[in-house]
């Protein structure tokens, strides 16, 4: 029951954060905006379409949609909602998580050079780089969780009775922003990507994806969704456990951090110069350790009284 | 050398006093000319004459607001080549390139013998689009990336071609044509004047007030017509208009291309605004139909005056507030400063013109030094000059100008006299035989000239058109040399340079 209802929000998450993104950029830049599931008519719209090949591509190019929506699944069953429990729990799944998010980055990217196309061979090679770069902070994040709280398993870590007592309230702090940063890094919007971009020369994820279309681009879609929505419960988890880690606290809270920073941020902030968000990222990394360490001298002080 | 001395606001002359020399004489006084700062070309074309091929050359003084006219000629079927000018100075490189590709003249040495435009007359069918020779650079670690030439968004086609380093671009190649129209040869097939005034409003779009003057004041000066002041005062808010919807436009754009959605939605807005009024003006948001020879349909009531200062009081004041936020927003000074810069050297030597040339230190503004017998404007006009020649320059460039525009506006509308005479235009008013007479006019963009030639009956023979694109598209090949391929798109927004005034 519990499993059920944590993949249930996990999915209505997903959903929604982009609509509550386009729907605070509309209303920052005095419109009304496009309707709330706009983005679930297109989807339907893309499931209703056939797909288009290039004679150049191989089964590689088939493939990869398929696989990086199933690693963004596996990755996002692996996320509890707030105390709710999710369906795929076990010790290490920390390290599973960014290992099966990696593995479907890496299917995109051989389909992209797959293609032969320059246009997404610079794409690849931006999304390998910038993907890279995240890895740290995430590991990092991830790393500082499994210190405060002694589990190396999501589901054991936002177990409300093995909470870090309230000391800790600073390093959850710190890490809820690390991952908002890492949400805007994973899910390709300003400053890092601006999804909204018709300039290939300027896209990083979208030009990776340039010929897909229908289904599999539904696919892609879906996986970017999922993926968000994953790094945003981590998030809204993370902020919950400071006070009250509840599912009705988690959910809301993670549609809310993410739709409105990331609707803010991209109505009155330019996107990075390409080059600086090699500098962007690491600065993410380098808070990552400084809550890792921060919790590390914690704990040590912990142990000590 | 003898030089037939005007100016822009002269009567037209008489192709038989244009003085004729030898080229190694013309080769050797230009060259030594354009070493000089306050001169460069405003046109240099040829023309077949009975059985000859008739170069002529629009040289322009700026220290002394004179043009200078001469021209040198060659047998039709002569083979032999001329030494290239453009060697010395590669401001001439779209002239010579165009003389060649219509008529086969060859120029020895010319450093970049490439087509320009394709037009359909030209000179040698074999040479193609398809086959358009690019550069190659051959190297383990360099790619090529090749842009169009159709683009992602509503963009006129134009084939970019990148040599790239990685993420850094080491040279781009523009190839241009396929927007060619032949409108040279429409305008000179018509004897139908108006039809003619249309085709120039049809040059480059967005330019459509800027050309339209361009042709309305060479043919004025064939018939020997002068303008009143009233018109004048409405051809000079017309044009200051569609400058300031034009800048504001851009300004939106580089927004838009970096992300950043409050600057693209104020300007967007502001931008309609402008052209909104342009349209309640004259039925046209371009400004179409505005300017016509001798005269005007749409002339300027009480209640429009009013309209339209009130308006552009209103645009100049939302927009100087997105000026100041971009001024003051970091993120965006990051990705504007210090990208794409073009020193002012380097503008000079390649011939740049207009609102870009300003922005890297270069005073060419024909406002301000030669101004055409319909500008009412401030005299001397006071150019915006900035020196950095970056992203950002030309942005602010922009930015001032749009306020600029509007206090000019302003001025004239307060001093306008709307019972003043106007009269209808005339589209029959026989223009003086074999002739040439010119229309130089400082568009939003640039320079923009029209040269008209008539033949012995007093219909035009030749109408040779140059719009500021022409010489600042490699401006923007220098802009991104040594940038991030990712920020060709701001580069190419901040020049904002037409497909179709290039090629015609």
């Amino acid at each position: 029951m519990m499993t059920a209802l944590n993949t249930l929000f996990l999915l209505l998450v997903a959903l929604a954060v982009p609509g509550v993104i386009n729907r605070v950029r509309a209303r920052l830049a005095g419109r009304r905006g496009i309707r709330f599931l706009q983005h679930l008519y297109d989807l339907r719209l893309r499931l209703r379409k056939g797909a288009v090949y290039s004679r150049t591509t191989t089964a590689l190019f088939r493939t990869a949609p398929s696989v990086y929506l199933g690693a963004a699944i596996v990755a996002a069953l692996m996320i509890p909602v707030g105390d709710l429990r999710p369906l795929l729990a076990f010790e290490g799944d920390v390290v599973c998580l960014a290992y099966v998010l990696a593995l479907g980055r890496f299917a995109l990217i051989l389909a992209a050079m797959d293609t032969g196309s320059a246009f997404e061979g610079m794409g690849a090679s931006r999304e390998a780089l910038y993907g890279a770069l995240v890895e740290p902070a995430l590991m990092l994040a991830a790393g500082t969780l499994a210190l405060a709280t002694g589990c190396t398993s999501f589901a054991r870590m936002f177990d409300p009775a093995a909470l870090p007592g309230t000391q800790f309230a600073v390093v959850l702090l710190l890490l809820t922003y690390v991952l908002v940063k890492i949400v805007i890094t994973e899910s390709g919007r300003v400053p890092v990507d601006d999804p909204r971009t018709h300039l290939e020369l300027t896209m990083i994820h979208e030009v990776m994806c340039l010929d897909y279309c229908g289904v599999d681009l539904a696919m892609i879609q879906l996986a970017g969704w999922l993926k968000t929505a994953l790094f945003s419960l981590l998030a809204a988890d993370t902020l919950a456990a400071t006070c009250c880690l509840h599912w009705w606290a988690a959910a809301p809270l993670a549609v809310a951090l993410t739709g409105i920073s990331v609707g803010v941020v991209e109505s009155t902030q330019a996107r990075n110069k390409l080059a600086r968000n090699t500098t962007y990222i690491l600065t993410v990394a380098a808070l990552a350790a400084l809550a890792f360490f921060t919790g590390y001298l914690l704990r040590l002080n912990i142990g000590l009284a | 050398m003898n030089w037939y001395l005007t100016d822009n606001a002269a009567a037209s002359v008489r192709l038989e006093d244009i003085p004729e020399v030898g080229y190694a004489e013309f080769y050797d006084d230009l060259s030594a000319r354009l070493a000089d700062g306050r001169y460069h070309v405003a046109h240099y074309f040829a023309l077949p004459a009975d059985d000859r091929l008739r170069f002529y050359c629009l040289l322009l003084d700026d220290a002394e607001s004179k043009v200078l006219l001469a021209s040198h000629s060659l047998e039709y079927y002569e083979e032999t080549a001329l030494p290239s000018l453009t060697a010395l100075h590669p401001s001439l490189h779209p002239f010579e390139r165009d003389i060649a590709e219509r008529y086969g003249v060859r120029f020895d040495g010319m450093p970049w013998p490439k087509p320009l435009r394709f037009p359909h007359d030209r000179y040698d069918r074999s040479s193609t689009m398809d086959d358009y020779p690019f550069y190659t650079m051959k190297g383990g670690s360099l790619h090529e990336v090749n842009v169009g030439p159709i683009h992602a968004g509503i963009i006129e086609p134009g084939a970019f071609r990148f040599l790239c380093n990685g993420e850094e671009v080491l040279h781009l190649e523009i190839a241009l044509g396929y927007q060619h129209r032949g409108v040279e040869a429409l305008l000179a097939a018509t004897g139908n004047r108006l039809r003619q005034m249309c085709l120039a409003e049809a040059v480059a779009g967005d330019s459509a007030v800027a050309h339209a003057t361009a042709l309305a004041e060479a043919i004025e000066k064939l018939s020997g017509r002068g303008c009143p002041p009233e018109l004048a005062c409405e051809r000079t808010v017309a044009l200051e208009l569609e400058r300031m919807a034009m800048q504001i436009a851009d300004t939106g754009a580089l927004s838009m291309d970096v992300g950043y959605q409050l600057g693209q939605v104020a300007c967007e807005a502001l931008r309609t605004m402008t052209i909104n009024t342009t349209q309640a003006w004259c039925g046209n948001r371009f400004g179409k139909g505005l300017i016509r020879p001798g005269g005007t349909d749409h002339p300027l009531t009480a209640e429009k005056v009013r309209m339209i200062r009130e308006n552009v009081r209103e645009i100049a004041r939302r927009y100087d507030e997105v000026r100041r936020d971009i001024k003051s927003s970091p993120s965006l000074l990051a990705r504007f400063e210090e990208c794409g810069a073009v020193p002012r050297e380097e503008m000079q030597r390649i011939g740049g013109v207009g609102q870009a040339a300003r922005a890297s230190g270069l005073a060419r503004d024909l406002r301000t030094t030669h101004p055409w017998p319909s500008y009412a404007g401030p005299r001397p006009h006071d150019p915006v000059i900035k020196r950095q020649g970056d992203v950002m320059a030309r942005l602010m460039v922009r930015c001032r100008e749009v306020l600029q525009s509007a206090e000019i506006i302003g001025k004239l509308l307060a001093e306008y006299d709307a019972a003043g005479t106007r009269p209808s235009p005339d589209y029959a008013a026989p223009l003086a035989p074999r002739s040439l007479s010119f229309g130089l006019v400082e568009g939003w963009r640039g320079e923009t000239c029209h040269v008209a030639i008539t033949d012995a009956e007093g219909g035009l023979a030749a109408v040779r058109i140059k719009d500021p694109s022409l010489h600042n598209w490699l401006a923007l090949a220098l802009a991104v040399r040594g940038e991030g391929i990712s920020d060709f798109p701001i580069c190419n927004k901040s020049f904002n340079l037409s497909y179709c005034g290039h090629d015609l």
